[in-house]
């Protein structure tokens, strides 16, 4: 009898679809003198302070396994942050775990929570981990669509009617990738109202959180009563520019974080060490790196949305992350196929907004991580592009 | 604003008003009214491009010299320092902490060059004490500038 891999995969697994943005990347690692405004990291290189940090670690022969959950340092770091920062107090000892880059914690959450015969809301567009993590759980990924008209921000009416029973969870992503969509701390309280009426979990993948551009970001666990009932993700990779290190971390509730370490210790052991002392660097003595980041994200957002305005773009202003996230709905042409047409004529790839969501399409992600210098020659480009569109 | 327009300035001094206004969330005209209050007011002393001369291929010998120099009263440090800063050579003069008082920045064709305007000029002022010359033999970052980065963009060129 011959063997077949293929019949040894399981089905959550072989049911997955493959990312949207592998075959558009193959495309555009073919080209020469691409401008790409579809990296979805920071252009910066980490500070000098914490790579100079780390190698000290590694002279000094840190090399070993931490706790589980984590370095002591480096949990205080982040309970005196998220306290400091954004006014939402974690016990260092019982309520956080460092985890290999939030997206090992998302998933971990989703874990916990989740099983067979559950249900998770997951506001679209959205980062594209979130679905299959909530599969591989056996649980149903439920997808909400966000609109346009509403600068894609979640309403509490819509939330409320793809509520069903068998709803556990919903996963919220605000400063949001890829549409640059931020909740501002009403529309969170109003939001957390239903998901107090229907008691449900939040895991609220805050990455972006340093990267909000007008008032300053909103822990949705800062709210009344939704402290308990929400896991809190973030890590360093955007704020302090140290996506390649794989470090973040989940705050929450010590009955969850009791159960999601359990996930840890038996599959990642603990996050690696280099990344975590570099870490406790960028807490202590990085803050005015990030702020002067976070400076000139922001004026490079005020330059994209003027130039994509005027070039007659539909698109709203972005109030977080690094994405903007313009309708292309009026050349006639649907997202991917002006992603390709962009690339092939005029060499800036773009990422097509239906590689995050159906509601996705007819529009299309720009980063604007990305030097003002390229930026303005990706918008040149971009334009003279869009006037052969209109005049054809 | 002030603030942000100096730091963009900076940064490039090239940038036009147009872009400062976009990047900044505000008029070309308040631009404009800042940028020139900030000439008048001498804020702004000039424009100028951070330049590798090496790489132009053209020589010079600069030198940073240590001048130690006694105060005088009332005037202290202030009528020492304007007799070496008129000095066309001179392209910098600072008082500082320490060992010595001034710290005089030199430029010349050549090594000799500086050598002897020192000698003759500078070590010959009255009230200067001694001095302690420094030859800059390579320039790895100046003005915030690094000469040779090798940091490249090295991310993939699409990511989610």
């Amino acid at each position: 009898m011959t063997f077949h891999p293929e019949d040894f995969i399981n089905p959550l697994v072989r049911d997955l679809p493959p990312s949207g943005i592998r075959k558009f990347f193959d495309l555009v690692s073919e080209m020469k003198d691409v401008i790409s405004l579809g990296v979805g990291e920071p252009d910066f290189i980490s500070p000098w302070h914490v790579r100079e940090a780390c190698v000290y670690s590694l002279e000094k022969g840190y090399t070993m396994y931490t706790s589980n959950f984590g370095l002591p340092e480096l949990r205080y770091e982040i309970a005196k942050y998220l306290d400091q920062r954004f006014g939402v107090p974690y016990n260092d000892q019982k309520e956080i775990i460092v985890t290999v880059g939030a997206s090992e914690a998302v998933d971990m959450a989703l874990r916990t929570i989740c099983g067979p015969g559950d249900e998770v809301i997951i506001p679209e567009p959205c980062y594209v981990s979130y679905k299959p993590c909530v599969r591989l759980t056996g649980a149903e990924p439920v997808a909400v669509p966000t609109y346009f008209k509403d600068e894609f921000k979640l309403t509490p009416e819509i939330l409320e009617s793809y509520i069903t029973p068998k709803t556990k969870a919903i996963v919220l992503s605000y400063p949001n990738n890829p549409t640059g969509a931020v909740l501002t701390r009403e529309e969170l309280a109003a939001i957390s109202k239903v998901i107090i009426k229907y008691n449900l979990v939040v895991v609220s993948d805050e990455i972006y959180g340093e990267l909000t551009y007008e008032g300053t970001h909103t822990c949705i666990a800062g709210l009344p009563e939704m402290r308990d009932r929400t896991i809190l993700i973030s890590g360093m990779s955007k704020a302090f520019a140290m996506t390649g290190w794989r470090i973040g971390y989940v705050a929450a509730h010590e009955d969850f974080i009791k159960n999601m370490v359990k996930i840890h210790q038996y599959t990642m052991l603990c996050a690696p060490i280099m990344g975590q002392k570099a870490a406790i660097e960028a807490f202590r003595s990085c803050h005015h790196e990030v702020s002067r980041m976070v400076e000139e994200y922001d004026q490079r957002r005020r330059i994209v949305y003027k130039r994509m305005k005027d070039m007659g773009l539909e698109v709203f202003k972005p109030q977080g992350a690094f994405y903007i996230f313009p309708s292309v709905k009026n050349t006639g042409l649907s997202s991917e196929e002006f992603a390709q047409k962009l690339l092939k004529e005029e060499k800036v790839a773009v990422v097509p907004g239906n590689a995050f969501a159906d509601c996705g399409e007819g529009f299309i992600r720009c980063s604007y991580a990305t030097s003002v210098k390229q930026l303005i020659q990706a918008m040149d480009r971009m334009e003279r592009f869009l006037s052969k569109q209109f005049s054809s | 604003m002030k603030n942000k327009v100096l730091k963009l300035l900076e940064c490039n001094g090239r940038i036009s008003f147009e872009q400062m206004a976009v990047m900044l969330d505000t008029t070309v005209e308040e631009i404009e009214a800042i940028v020139k209050k900030l000439e008048e007011e001498k804020i702004i002393l000039k424009y100028s491009a951070v330049i590798n001369w090496e790489k132009a291929g053209v020589e010079e010998a600069v030198a940073i010299i240590d001048v130690k120099v006694s105060p005088q009263r009332e005037v202290g440090f202030d009528a020492i320092a304007q007799r070496i800063y008129r000095f066309p050579e001179v392209r910098s003069v600072s008082l500082i902490s320490g060992e010595y008082d001034l710290s005089v920045s030199i430029e010349g064709k050549s090594m000799k060059e500086v050598a002897m305007f020192v000698a003759q000029k500078l070590a010959t002022i009255d009230h200067v004490l001694s001095t302690r010359t420094h030859f800059i033999l390579k320039r790895y970052k100046m003005a915030g500038v690094i000469f040779e980065d090798e940091e490249v963009d090295r991310r993939e060129v699409i990511t989610p």
